[in-house]
């Protein structure tokens, strides 16, 4: 049985290896196999990344003096608002789906996803909404200026007088970003639903897929009322209505509703996925099951629930009568229940291990430690006095970016390279990998903590200029920007030419459980020869119990049926 | 393995041995969390609608008094029923009988192109704009959005009786005929909560 655990079988194809450099072109086609298109999204958010992260180092260069002198103050607003949007739209949304895409199908035994088709459409939106949003940056007036979450009235203003504008192509690439990821949900909650190999009940399926169902079903709860608020912005802008210009009698309150309603909920799509990763990734390089797997599990969904009514904790600024800020502020922090839940689970899993240091468990590890200092900044954060006394300084900006960047990102890259072996059949450089982490980790910090400080002085986020008093901490800030920017040289470098003539890695290089590790490295078309039978929960390291019912017990089975 | 662990597995293993001989249909479960997701919008521009009529000092635009509620409400009748008439059209689908089927799916597209021309003319003999004010921004708004999904609804249903005088397609059909008129429904129970909203509360 120990056998069987340490070396799964493998199964062979007949069909020719799809990751063969010879076939890269199929990158370029509207394939349907959900392993294209995984990695059609994931290349395709890398390079929007690459692009918004030069726009925040122009942002970074500007901040270096106190004095507005790199960029003038527009083009600062344009760069502020098109990073943020960039980072979210094409960046951690497209690189989740590209994710969910390639491992969902592979970690619950399908050959593919629901509606193949469906799938290739939502993903050819992205390039479509990604280009319109590029292309604002050269419309007369420059690309939208009102922030990522573009409030009224500043979103309504429009001082070229054209109806293609910045704000209106922004509003574009958002509704159909919308629509990709409306498409997208479906697809992947209709898959994980439906479509789980015989014995995969919801207690053997592992948490990336028990992740990626919790932030899809915020996206087909949460997203459309985004859709709302913006259609709604956009025939204010357009053709005159006054939802939310107050000057002819709407309420510019009321968007703020409507947006954080979906976009603070999008912060939980953005970070479940990655909690999966975390869980998929500690358990495999520490050699024990995952801590508490059933409770780790539900958990996910208990973010998504209470995810759902915490978005006013956006708007303690906002003139929102008091009981509202009461009853926000406790959900709020009732949110972090279920998410130390799974940090304890986290850090249970990894304590006694024999723990390999691997590029994959250096991110993960390195995520962990700034998701918790993320989620105490945010416990802060939650909090009405507090949160008033910080609002819109780099406290916040600080926050959100040890979120996004220091648990996010480096999740990201923690997946990337977990799964690199499996998605290209060849094994990464893994100097070029530590090196690419301690650079990562390094510049996070040195960005993203000196904003704690300033912004707790008072420093306002959205300005080219700033208070000479500030300057110690922004020079120190925009030298960690820098320093994240040279740390994508060594993952290009690594990834690129591992993929084109790396070592072969086999199909399980980390001796890893789980469906996907057991096909070959990269997956045969259609996944599965046959489709196996789970008999046991995932994570089942240092057990001797097999992930999958073994051919006699299959024949056994056939006999039955 | 233990016991329990095989006997799920045996049980299961019929499941998926008839998924593999008939490819498993997932499309209606997918298009019901679409309506779902879908219907969250809505829920998004009623919620609006609610919030601005109870804070509104002056709701209606100056000189208008109310809606006229004698039209609408026969239009109500008509496409509430029409969920009846397209009931009768899939029980005949159902049992082979296909004139039956076009018979009564023509009806509903009939009744929803009546519900579609009532409030073309109501909207045209209306003494306000889209932007007219909040009151006028919404009521268009919420109407012609749920009038898009009627007009959606009755293409669709155009296809689908185009689609039954191909020959032998009635397996293709149905799957689509199903969806349609779920949509159907979905669109029809949209537009009681309108009505009321709208229509229905001062």
């Amino acid at each position: 049985m120990s056998n069987t655990l340490m070396e799964p079988p493998v199964q062979e194809s007949l069909q020719p290896q799809p990751g063969a450099p010879d076939n890269w072109k199929r990158f370029f086609t509207f394939s349907t196999d959900h392993k294209v298109i995984g990695i059609q999204y994931i290349v395709t958010a890398f390079v929007f990344f690459l692009f918004a992260g030069l726009l925040a180092m122009i942002m970074r260069g500007e901040l270096l003096t106190p004095e507005s002198d790199l960029v003038d103050r527009t083009v600062y607003n344009g760069l502020f608002t098109m990073h943020g949007t960039l980072m979210l739209f094409l960046w951690t949304f497209p690189m989740l789906s590209g994710l969910a895409n390639y491992l969902v199908p592979l970690q619950i035994g399908a050959r593919d996803m629901a509606f193949p088709r469906l799938n290739a459409v939502a993903f050819w939106l992205v390039p479509v909404f990604g280009i319109i949003l590029t292309v604002s940056f050269f419309v007369p007036g420059g690309p939208s200026q009102s922030g990522w979450w573009a409030y009224p009235p500043v979103s309504l203003q429009n001082p070229t007088g054209n109806l293609i504008n910045g704000q209106f192509l922004w509003l574009v690439a958002v509704a159909l970003s919308g629509v990709s990821s409306i498409m997208g949900a479906v697809n992947i909650v209709t898959t994980i639903i439906r479509m789980r190999a015989p014995g995969m009940g919801w207690f053997k399926m592992p948490v990336f897929c028990w992740t990626v169902l919790s932030a899809q079903l915020i996206q087909l709860f949460g997203l459309p009322a985004l859709t709302a608020g913006a259609v709604m912005l956009l025939f204010d802008l357009t053709v005159g209505t006054s939802f939310f210009n107050p000057e002819l009698g709407g309420d510019p309150v009321l968007y703020q509703h409507f947006f954080w309603f979906y976009s603070h909920p999008a912060v939980y799509v953005i970070i479940l996925p990655i909690f999966g990763v975390f869980s998929e990734v500690f358990p495999v390089y520490a050699r024990k099951p995952l801590f508490g797997y059933p409770v780790v599990a539900v958990s996910s969904l208990i973010i998504t629930a209470l995810g759902a009514v915490v978005w006013v904790h956006h708007m303690f600024a906002s003139g929102t009568p008091g009981w509202m800020r009461m009853l926000f502020m406790f959900s709020t922090m009732t949110i972090s229940v279920p998410t130390g839940i799974k940090v304890f689970a986290w850090v249970a899993t990894v304590w006694g291990g024999k723990i390999r240091l691997n590029t994959p468990m250096l991110f993960a590890l390195g995520g962990l430690i700034m998701w918790v200092f993320a989620g105490i900044t945010g416990i802060t954060l939650g909090s009405v006095p507090f949160d008033i006394h910080v609002n819109n300084t780099y406290y916040v900006v600080g926050h959100f970016h040890y979120v996004v960047y220091g648990a996010v990102v480096m999740g990201f890259y923690a997946a990337i390279y977990h799964w690199f072996p499996k998605m290209t059949g060849r094994m990464y450089y893994e100097g070029l990998g530590q090196l690419h982490f301690v650079l990562t980790f390094i510049g996070a910090n040195l960005n993203f903590f000196p904003m704690h400080p300033v912004g707790l002085m008072g420093m306002p986020r959205r300005v080219a200029s700033y208070d000479p008093e500030f300057a110690f901490w922004n020079v120190l800030a925009s030298m960690g920007a820098f320093l994240l920017g040279v740390s994508t040289l060594p993952f290009l470098l690594n990834v690129l030419s591992s993929w084109a003539r790396g070592p072969k890695a086999g199909d399980n290089p980390w001796r890893a459980i789980g469906l996907e590790w057991m096909v070959s490295s990269p997956p045969p078309h259609e996944n599965f020869d046959e489709i196996p039978v789970v008999v046991s929960a995932p994570y089942g390291y240092g057990g001797d119990e097999p992930l999958v019912a073994s051919e006699p017990e299959k024949e056994l089975v056939g006999e039955y049926s | 393995m233990s016991t329990a662990n095989l006997d799920s597995a045996l049980n299961t293993k019929a499941a998926v041995h008839g998924a593999e001989h008939e490819e498993e249909d997932h499309r209606m479960f997918g298009f019901i969390v679409f309506l779902i997701s879908e219907s969250v919008i809505f829920i998004s521009f009623f919620v609006g609608y609610i919030v601005y009529k109870l804070s509104a000092t002056d709701w209606y635009p100056a000189g208008f008094e109310g809606l006229e509620v004698r039209e609408p409400f026969i239009n109500t009748v008509v496409l509430v029923s029409s969920s009846f008439v397209i009931y009768f059209a899939e029980r005949y689908l159902h049992r082979e009988n296909l004139w039956g089927f076009r018979i009564f799916w023509f009806l509903t597209m009939a009744m929803g192109g009546y519900f579609l021309v009532g409030q073309a003319v109501e909207w045209m003999n209306l003494p306000f704009g889209f932007t007219d004010g909040v009151f006028g921004g919404t009521f268009y708004l919420l109407t012609g959005f749920h009038g898009l999904h009627v007009l959606t609804g009755v293409l669709l249903q155009g296809v689908m009786l185009g689609r039954s005088f191909i020959p032998d397609n009635y397996e293709g059909g149905e799957y689509g005929v199903n969806a349609t008129s779920i949509f159907w429904h979905f669109v029809d129970v949209i537009w009681i909560v309108l009505f009321i909203l709208i229509y229905v509360w001062r």
